[in-house]
């Protein structure tokens, strides 16, 4: 593949950048060889982002140098990178939903005024492309109408045809369902053959054991390691990440069930335009059990957790203990929900758990703050709110434990602590929990794994949706699949693989 | 953490800005030919030079903690109540009602059936809005805005046709009793042998305001309510989730806004004019944004603002007064100071938060 005479497609020497008082990347070095697949792991906020974002040259450097197959080259805009032959594949797709794919692969790359030739020219080019990469697109195709796993086929065939060499690729499995990204792996194996040299940015690891030659390892704006994929483990990638040994495996007994806690029969959920997001979903939650959610974002899910959260109406009927609960109404919301016993840590915890200028202790008492504890006559009593988040701190581990900085100043791990304190002490008889680690360190996700399994010990039924795979395996006694705003089916965990509730994620009966 | 401490946050920025609106000021007087040390020796020594000055710019700046508290409450939950002229406007024709149709036996019962007229006729002129943005999602910075000039037609028509003695020429009304006449400072203070000017406008009402400031502190600090209107306006998505009604909010803090602007014309009709008359607001709803703004919508800092501003507007009408400086310059002025204060705050807390971020280092 390479020695040591050829230049790597990419280095960089001792980048430094900072946000204020926030040092982003600390002295980075790094080499890519060309021809290879390149993994680069951290958490949340480790810097990978903002590397990658100086690369493609978004953000400037306060120091250090790029090299490009070996010169010095500065890039001071996308423009200069996509010169260097630097291409971006972002999480988040960058493409116009109501043109065609054609269009989109040529916007901003048009050759003269008008748009006819270029048109024609760009189909040409594009259909060898596909042929050579095996990336088979319809160039006719809305964007809005193909799947997520085509879109991100296209922002790799935009960079293709914008002649890039590096591709650069930013935690590109975070859409996808588990087939469609092993498709993205072949195509990347097979760029690799052409002698592409691809970066992949990812916080999974199993990933990274699958899919790259060498790994580089960031952990607080530094880079702590680069190693062969070939020579290292998960286990001791994981350690690089975090700084310590963490366990991989969730520790959890045969479950005990109880009684039928929550019953839903026939939920429907149309959204504010008409769309039909719940189609007639069925499902029950016993005691001392985790059911889990699988799906691919955006087939339900969220829909769900808002509709039995109390702030999405919806139809059918909903009992809790046998109990029917409104679905629409004055008595449908937050507040009713949790008096009758439903604690709900939300997906997003910065837009809905979280009021991120409040301070921990402001939002300990968010929801909860009609408590009669909370109050001393007509006042809310903040000494008594202070006093029992220092508490809550301190038993969840909540660092720094200091009641009064703002939400926004924890790392992400460490609010969805806070939001998992306040939930989790009001002693529910059924637990929401939406993507309970998304966005959290390694180390917290160990503990709040075990926090969700505790729970589920003391005999309290639990309802986790999440989007990774591993997460639902890992913890739930029985899985539900959501696709498309149905229940595919239902599996225990020991009945059935990744494979196919990855079938079922992606709508294929099985 | 917070790149600035607290004290420059609340202290620092304000004051520079300030400072950069006065350089800004001195630099148009010099531009038409005036001095503007005299100037500015002219503005303090009228607005807080004498017991007559200061008993303007307390006038002023009572009406400004009045309309700077409603526009804060209402920011509070992320609404821009640009309606406090016209809710003000209203208050003042529930003063006038109150003072002329009820018999009051005393000043202090007076004020108080004026306080509750006033509110309750500034809350249902913000209700409007308030339920026309909560329901039906008109944004409630057109529709205040909109009530205003309906309020200046309502009360136009009102006292053209309504509330004119017979024979009256003016569109005013009658002089309201003097059972209802307010104490001055002047009678207020005398008695614990404090000597203020007579004829100087500021009356019982500053107190009240004061009052105000200290319930709205309480209100937004110290209760649930304040609590959940805080958390609608920082985030509705999070308000929803725990279960706080956008509708019951948007309406209840536009109700205390439109209360509290309202309550000003206790102030300038029941304390000052004696008397309802056409414009008795004078733009007081419209400074009430700037001082909110300027004061970071806390209580104590549109108490500051207010009399910052009533300052401004006394030692401006003492400058037009004295000087060739044309009224015109004095709206400059004040414009200036709007514009740093509220407006130009990146200008000046980007560079400070630099300073600070650099000392930071140096110290570590």
């Amino acid at each position: 593949m390479t020695n040591d005479t050829t230049a790597p497609a990419i280095e960089l020497k001792g980048i430094s950048k900072a946000f204020g008082p926030v040092q982003a990347n600390k002295d980075i070095s790094i080499r890519v060889m060309p021809g290879t697949i390149h993994g680069i792991i951290g958490e949340n906020g480790a810097g990978k982002s903002t590397l990658m974002s100086i690369l493609y040259g978004f953000y400037k450097a306060d120091k250090g140098e790029i090299f490009i197959g070996g010169h010095k080259t500065e890039i001071p805009d996308s423009q200069a990178a996509i010169a260097a032959g630097i291409g971006m594949v972002f999480q988040h797709f960058k493409l116009v939903e109501n043109f065609t794919v054609l269009e989109n692969i040529i916007l901003g790359a048009e050759d003269g005024r008008l748009l006819k030739p270029s048109l024609a020219k760009a189909r040409k080019s594009l259909l060898e492309l596909a042929a050579e990469y095996e990336l088979n697109v319809d160039p006719d195709a809305l964007i809005e109408e193909i799947g997520v796993g085509m879109q991100q086929r296209v922002e790799i065939l935009k960079a293709l045809y914008r002649q890039a060499d590096i591709l650069i690729l930013d935690e590109p499995t975070g859409v996808l369902t588990p087939s469609e990204a092993d498709q993205l792996f072949r195509i990347l194996g097979r760029l690799r053959e052409e002698g592409k040299t691809i970066i992949l940015i990812t916080h999974k690891l199993r990933e990274i054991m699958e899919a790259t030659d060498t790994v580089s390892v960031m952990r607080r704006g530094e880079m702590t390691a680069t190693v062969k994929t070939a020579d290292t483990s998960p286990e001791e990638l994981a350690e690089l990440m975090v700084g310590r040994k963490v366990l991989l495996q969730v520790d959890k007994t045969p479950p005990t069930l109880g009684d039928v806690v929550l019953d839903v029969q026939n939920l429907r959920v149309v959204d504010e335009q008409g769309v039909e997001r719940l189609k007639s979903i069925s499902l029950n939650v016993r005691a001392g059990e985790i059911l889990g959610i699988a799906g691919v974002a955006g087939n339900g899910q969220s829909e769900l957790l808002e509709v039995l959260g109390g702030y999405a109406d919806g139809t059918g009927s909903v009992t809790l203990n046998g109990e029917a609960i409104d679905l629409t109404g004055k008595y449908s919301d937050g507040k009713t929900r949790r008096a009758c016993g439903i604690a709900h840590v939300p997906e997003d915890r910065q837009r809905e758990g979280l009021i991120m200028d409040y301070s921990a202790w402001e939002n300990t008492a968010f929801g909860y703050h009609d408590d009669p504890a909370y109050q001393s006559g007509i006042f809310i009593n903040n000494t008594a709110i202070r006093q029992d988040t220092e508490e809550k701190m301190a038993r969840f581990d909540v660092r720094p434990p200091n009641p009064h900085l703002s939400a926004k100043n924890f790392s992400g791990g460490n609010q969805q602590k806070i939001v998992l304190a306040r939930e989790i002490e009001r002693n529910p008889d059924l637990l929401l929990i939406g993507q309970p680690t998304r966005g959290v360190d390694i180390g917290a996700i160990e503990f709040i794994h075990q926090q969700i399994v505790a729970l589920r010990d003391q005999g309290k039924a639990i309802l986790l949706v999440s989007v990774e795979l591993e997460e639902i395996l890992s913890l739930s006694d029985r899985v539900a699949v959501m696709f498309d705003g149905h229940i595919m089916g239902e599996r225990a965990v020991g009945e059935t693989d990744e494979k196919e509730l990855g079938l079922m994620m992606a709508g294929v009966e099985t | 953490m917070d790149v600035m401490p607290k004290w420059a946050e609340v202290v620092l920025v304000p004051l520079i800005s300030l400072l950069l609106a006065a350089i800004l000021s001195g630099l148009v007087i010099l531009a038409i030919g005036e001095d503007p040390i005299a100037a500015l020796k002219l503005m303090i020594d009228g607005a807080l030079g004498s017991t007559y000055g200061w008993g303007y710019t307390l006038y002023y700046a009572t009406n400004f903690m009045f309309t700077g508290l409603a526009v804060s409450v209402a920011f509070h939950a992320r609404l821009f109540n640009i309606g406090g002229e016209g809710q003000a406007m209203l208050g003042g024709l529930g003063v006038a009602l109150a003072c002329l149709i009820i018999p009051w036996p005393h000043w202090s019962l007076g004020l108080l059936g004026a306080i509750v007229l006033a509110g309750a006729f500034g809350a249902v002129w913000a209700a409007v809005p308030a339920y026309l943005q909560a329901k039906r999602g008109s944004h409630i910075v057109i529709t205040t805005i909109m009530f205003n000039f309906i309020a200046a037609a309502v009360l136009n028509y009102m006292l053209v046709n309504v509330l004119r003695p017979k024979g009256a020429m003016d569109p005013a009304t009658a002089r309201f009793p003097e059972a209802v006449h307010l104490p001055s400072l002047h009678d207020i203070l005398a008695p614990i042998g404090i000597s203020f000017s007579k004829a100087a406008p500021a009356n019982v009402s500053l107190l009240v305001a004061i009052i105000a400031c200290v319930l709205v502190w309480l209100l937004i600090w110290r209760t649930k309510l304040g609590y959940e209107i805080r958390a609608y306006g920082h985030s509705e998505s999070a308000a929803k989730y725990a279960g706080i009604s956008p509708v019951k909010i948007t309406m209840i803090a536009m109700i205390i806004s439109g209360a509290l602007a309202g309550m000003m014309a206790i102030n300038n009709v029941m304390g000052e004019a004696e008397r309802l008359v056409l414009n008795a607001t004078e733009g007081a709803g419209f400074i009430g944004i700037a001082v909110a703004l300027m004061g970071r919508s806390h209580p104590l800092g549109v108490f500051i603002a207010a009399i910052l501003f009533g300052f401004l507007y006394q030692g401006g009408a003492e400058l037009a007064l004295w000087t060739s400086i044309p009224r015109e310059l004095i709206v400059v002025i004040q414009a200036l100071v709007i514009l740093f204060t509220g407006a130009l705050d990146n200008m000046v807390r980007m560079p400070l938060e630099r300073i600070f971020l650099a000392l930071r280092k140096e110290g570590n």
